[in-house]
């Protein structure tokens, strides 16, 4: 961030890197979905913005026109002939290809394998807040948040707890240095790459049952997954996997610090848990996809051109008015929620049954530790901008 | 009344089984589907309705058997 011109008009120049976006963006959103609804913006080479919530779900929907070749907005756009895994399979794979990539994932993220990560989760759980109990202020998108979706992909992936720190420098070098040159950028990719590599040949040597050693043993199309697929799709999940949940964890102890009211209602009545958790994935919705434009050509009125990046902000969408009710408001126990938190169509989120566990089991754990619990400053907070959107810095005052 | 997860339009959210998990289930990837003919006892109509309204990719419908 900082790297570009701040903006001065979102309708005609936004910028989705832009501090001012990512302190607060709903208010942008709000108001070009009462304007101008199909924004655009020559930076990055051409980007679209659609916030209302049929827009955003119809091109979710149309992978003939819309390519997934990259969904992370940058200046740089992946060479063609990476297709068709792109760079990280199957998230940047059309169809067909995609379906099969992603089927060996599935079933290692369904909800009955998610089962049996739960009790893990919540011990590396508890084990965080008693680390911090009898404290004044903690930061819980720093000591807590960031941590669980961290060990529980380690865990998963088989790699080493002990590079945590490490991971996290990957992540956070790669989704918040978008901004950046490609020549700034290609350091840390290479180093992401480079590490992960040591760790797959390492599995190829000792194989075990983690998830490196069951993608290693895959076939797609009566093949054996090329080990080039598996570190892309290692390098996806662990860029897919940590800020994403960091961040929904995050925004979500954010809101019930500012909001005695809901706060104590889920305190006091656990079992809404589930409910309210749905609530706060929609309003507070981490995740922002992209898609490439395949061929030039007019899109209900908008003369989109080949290689234009579109965004697809799930969060904008998840506060249209027009497709939900109070859509600016946090209404704990709403229901009906048909939110697009982990997207829409072929896309959706693979890994959104082990993030709702992991949030769920982070706001029980939390709550039930600290019942009571405030922003220590809320001038403090920090959100990370971009495409994933959460509390970076966020001190909570825990105990009256 | 009865109902029907479409499974070209099911990605596998999983919002009908947790929601209701007496009509849906996951299967072996998360994709859900009804459980038996999909014929929902009255007892649970309104919860299947609540679970129907919840699907991103509205891909269940319900028949009106009655």
């Amino acid at each position: 961030m900082g790297y570009h011109e701040p903006v001065t008009d979102w309708a005609t120049d936004f910028d989705h890197t832009d501090e001012v976006w990512a302190a607060d963006p709903y208010p942008i959103w709000d108001g070009l979905r009462r304007t101008c609804p199909m924004a655009h913006s020559a930076r990055y080479g051409g980007v679209w913005l659609p916030t209302r919530h049929d827009d955003v779900a119809a091109i979710a929907y149309d992978t003939e026109r819309f390519t997934s070749r990259s969904v992370v907005v940058t200046e740089f756009r992946p060479p063609l002939m990476l297709a068709p895994e792109g760079i990280a399979p199957p998230i940047t794979s059309d169809p067909p290809f995609h379906k099969e990539a992603r089927r060996l994932l599935l079933g290692v993220f369904s909800p009955q394998a998610v089962d049996k990560l739960e009790p893990s989760t919540r011990a590396y759980c508890e084990e965080l807040v008693d680390k911090v109990q009898g404290r004044d202020v903690v930061d819980a998108a720093q000591e807590y948040a960031q941590h669980i979706p961290v060990r529980v992909i380690a865990d998963m992936l088989g790699l080493p707890e002990s590079d945590a720190d490490v991971f996290r420098g990957f992540v956070n070098h790669v989704l918040e240095g978008v901004a950046l040159p490609l020549e700034e950028r290609a350091p840390g990719i290479a180093a992401l790459f480079g590490y992960l590599q040591g760790h797959i040949e390492d599995h190829v040597a000792h194989p075990t049952d983690d998830l490196i050693t069951h993608l290693l043993n895959s076939e797609l199309d009566g093949q054996m997954l090329d080990p080039f697929h598996v570190v892309r799709t290692i390098g996806l999940l662990l860029l897919a996997g940590i800020d994403t949940t960091w961040s929904a964890i995050g925004a979500s102890l954010w809101h019930l610090a500012g909001n005695p009211g809901d706060r104590e209602r889920l305190v006091a009545e656990p079992e809404l848990l589930p409910v309210a958790m749905e609530e706060l994935l929609r309003a507070y919705a981490p995740v922002t996809m992209a898609r490439l434009v395949k061929q030039d050509m007019d899109w209900n009125g908008c003369p989109m051109k080949a290689e234009e990046w579109v965004l697809l902000p799930f969060p904008s969408a998840n506060r249209d008015p027009a497709a939900f009710g109070q859509a600016d408001q946090v209404v704990i126990d709403r229901e009906p929620n048909r939110h697009a938190a982990f997207g829409l169509g072929v896309h959706r989120c693979a890994g959104s049954h082990l993030a709702r566990m992991e949030l769920r089991v982070a706001l029980e754990v939390w709550l039930a530790a600290f019942p009571v619990f405030h922003l220590a400053d809320p001038e403090a907070v920090r959100w990370s901008g971009g495409q994933v959107r959460g509390p970076r810095t966020l001190p909570l005052k825990i105990g009256s | 009344m009865k109902v029907h997860v479409d499974e070209e339009r099911c990605q596998g959210h999983g919002r009908c089984y947790a929601t209701a998990p007496e009509v849906f289930a996951p299967d072996e990837v998360g994709n859900g589907h009804e459980l038996g003919d999909g014929v929902v006892a009255p007892e649970l109509e309104d919860k299947a309705r609540l679970a129907v309204a919840n699907c991103p990719e509205q891909a269940i419908t319900i028949e009106e058997t009655s």
